[in-house]
């Protein structure tokens, strides 16, 4: 199996791993960017191909599909923040987010979908974002498919996706396929642990290649902990070098000086690399109504095997849940199904002893549903708050409230009929209170009479958003739609922390495009040419 | 009902013990691997080997994996973590807080048991996420090695060359 990027690095491509780093380094360009994900993944390449020098800083490691081995205990720790047990603060709900190169475009299921109609929709009237139509915003998210080579999934799904299209199709609500960004997949199922086949279209293959082709520079293990500014603007960012551990600071800095930066480190960091840096907030909008999709898990098994481990992790889904209310309604939910792998099982899974070992010998029959709530819409679903904990680092505030709870209780119905639509012969909520279910009317019952409560009730999330969020004027956001921060001149915003709200759908085509679009005229500005033809 | 004796016994006399318990820090991998042995075949009953050859060494091993576990979180986690292992190895806030009166190898299965379910139910937050923690810990380490998947019917990762 071949390593592009190993081929790339042994070709001369500009990476420094900050954690062999034995002096204190100060490097300049025309643009640092701050995360190498999504956001930072498309500024790359754009910034770079007008011919300007960048940076790229990633906190994480530089891990490649060689390093990719498809085990949980080498993944979870190397590839996410927090070795995937990031909480908010109450530990309610557990985040999974990418910490390393890529970002979480590394780790992510490939779930490819555009900006839906009704958000866009909602963030041009109740949000003042008018240029961002969905007719305006149709090119860039085309292009990026294009780029990314997003598809629907040709395949048929997995016996865990199969599952929600049987149970969903026999009660009348409509499923369709997922478009995933992936080419020549081999459809093996571990997408979450970083692509070993290199199919995965994510920025790790794509979009970071190109920048550094171009002459960019990467910094892997490196925290941006601090900008520096005078006046209005941004001069510099204060790096701390990490050890190979990832986790300690060895003592090396390295400052790095630009014209113009751009955050990209994702929706709790970004917004906290500017709280640490004591960045001007005069509307106290900063770190404010950050949002989870703050999901919900239901468990069946079947009496023939599902497999979820194996074959495209999602490759179904059905919206017919946001649909049933307006959009700042009783919120609504989308369903998905997640892969299945030991660890992400048995962790999930509530109870413990001979309870849970008996769920756990069944795991090849075991099949899951997702219910992703649809936050940020409803004016009691505010989200969450990032602050900063003692050390500096952050810690996302999200309080689970009754618009929520009644919303979850919703959506542990909705998969628990489902699931036995398709066949199941035993459901469960996963929730401590339940101890699951035989029959579909046993379930309705059942979960009608459960005590929906923060920590009784599993709640997780893979896609963060908001934070510094884009609005028509700084009384009611960080940035404009152009992602410009509206007191900083030279700093921009490009990732998931822009949304005013949830997306209503996994997010990385929204960045994507956004950032399409944004990175493009920041290239232009910046360059003086004119703005790139994207592709 | 949460009595207000209850509430004291947790809320103030847990956060005075837990400070108490943090300064007397005891050897803290020693704490923690005490604890630890004693939890992790409550938690995995039914998982674990009955009584054999096999089981302290699968123990042992178990205890090793979380300890990698915790190594590999984030510094402010860690620290958590670390507090909440001192609560429990601190002989009084095992008695009040985790209600466990004898040592945690003396402590048979039924009041460990006891003691993961009153945290798990808990009222306090705290405690629930306490009971939370562990429960990811121990169920991380176990699930993460390849030597328990044959019995639950997990072929592991495919071959790609």
């Amino acid at each position: 199996m071949r390593d592009p990027f190993r081929e790339g690095l042994a070709a001369g491509w500009n990476h420094i791993d900050a954690s062999a780093l034995v002096a204190d380094q100060a490097l300049e360009a025309d643009v640092v960017i701050v995360g190498s994900g999504a956001g930072g993944g498309v500024t790359a390449e754009l910034l770079s191909g007008a011919g300007l020098k960048v940076i790229i800083v990633e906190e994480g490691p530089l891990r490649t599909s060689s390093d990719f081995r498809m085990l949980e205990s080498e993944a979870y720790p190397m590839l996410f923040q927090e070795s995937a047990s990031r909480h908010t603060a109450d530990k309610a709900i557990k985040i999974l987010q990418g910490r390393c190169v890529g970002g979480s475009t590394t780790v992510n299921w490939t779930s490819s979908f555009r900006t839906p109609p009704a958000t866009l929709h909602w963030w041009q009237t109740a949000h003042g974002l008018k240029n961002l139509s969905v007719e305006a915003m149709a090119p860039w998210f085309a292009a990026m498919e294009q780029r990314l080579h997003v598809g629907l999934w040709p395949l048929p799904p997995n016996e865990n996706n199969a599952a929600l299209v049987r149970g969903a199709e026999k009660l009348g609500i409509p499923v369709a396929v997922i478009p995933r960004n992936v080419k020549m997949c081999w459809n093996l199922g571990y997408c979450g642990m970083g692509c070993p086949t290199n199919a995965k279209q994510s920025m790790l293959l794509t979009t970071i290649p190109v920048a550094l082709s171009r002459g960019a520079t990467l910094i892997s293990l490196l925290r941006a902990e601090k900008l520096e500014f005078s006046g209005s603007k941004a001069i510099a960012l204060d790096g701390l070098a990490l050890k190979a551990d990832g986790l300690h600071p060895s003592g090396i800095r390295v400052k790095l000086r630009a014209r113009q930066f751009v955050l990209a480190g994702g929706a709790i960091n970004s917004p906290a690399l500017l709280m640490r840096s004591k960045a001007v907030d005069p509307h106290g909008v900063l770190g404010k109504r950050t949002f989870l999709h703050p999901t919900l898990v239901s468990a069946a098994l079947f009496d023939t095997p599902i497999r979820a481990y194996a074959g495209a992790p999602q490759s179904v889904y059905s919206d017919h849940f946001l649909k049933q209310a307006a959009v700042d309604g009783p919120l609504g939910f989308k369903l998905e199904a997640p892969p299945l792998h030991p660890v992400l099982l048995a962790t999930t899974l509530h109870g413990w002893g001979e309870a849970h070992a008996r769920l756990m010998r069944e795991f090849a029959n075991s099949q899951a549903l997702l219910a992703l709530v649809r936050d940020g819409f409803h004016p009691e679903s505010q989200g969450g708050r990032v602050t900063l904990r003692d050390d500096g680092s952050p810690l996302l505030d999200y309080p689970l409230n009754e618009t929520f709870w009644e919303a979850a209780r919703r959506a542990m119905l909705a998969m628990a009929e489902i699931q036995f639509a398709a066949g199941a012969r035993w459901v469960t909520p996963v929730h401590e209170s339940a101890t699951g279910y035989t029959t579909w009317g046993e379930a309705k019952q059942g979960i009608a009479n459960l005590p929906f409560a923060p920590l009784r009730c599993r709640v997780v999330s893979a896609h963060v958003m908001g934070g510094c969020a884009m609005a028509d004027a700084p009384e009611r956001g960080v940035v404009s739609d152009e992602g410009r921060h509206f007191q900083i001149d030279n700093l921009s915003v490009h990732d998931g922390s822009l949304f005013p709200t949830s997306i209503g759908a996994n997010p990385q085509l929204s960045i994507y495009g956004l950032v399409a679009r944004n990175a493009s005229l920041l290239a232009a500005a910046l360059s003086g040419r004119p703005r790139p033809a994207i592709l | 009902m949460t009595t207000r004796r209850e509430f004291l016994k947790t809320g103030v006399a847990g956060a005075l013990l837990l400070n108490v318990a943090g300064c007397t820090r005891p050897a803290q991998g020693d704490g923690r691997t005490v604890v630890l042995t004693a939890l992790i075949p409550v938690f995995l009953d039914g998982a674990l080997p009955p009584a054999g050859a096999t089981r302290p060494e699968l123990i042992t091993r178990t205890v090793a994996g979380v300890d990698k576990a915790i190594a590999g979180l984030s510094l402010a986690t860690q620290k958590e973590v670390g507090e909440l292992f001192d609560l429990l190895s601190f002989t009084p806030t095992r008695m009040i807080v985790a209600g466990v009166w004898s040592t945690w190898p003396e402590a048979s299965p039924e009041a460990i048991g006891k003691f993961l379910e009153s945290w798990r139910n808990s009222r306090f937050d705290l405690l629930k996420s306490g009971y939370a923690a562990l429960r990811d810990l121990v169920f991380s380490a176990w699930y993460a090695r390849p030597d328990t998947w044959t019995a639950i019917g997990y072929p592991g990762p495919p071959k790609v060359e």
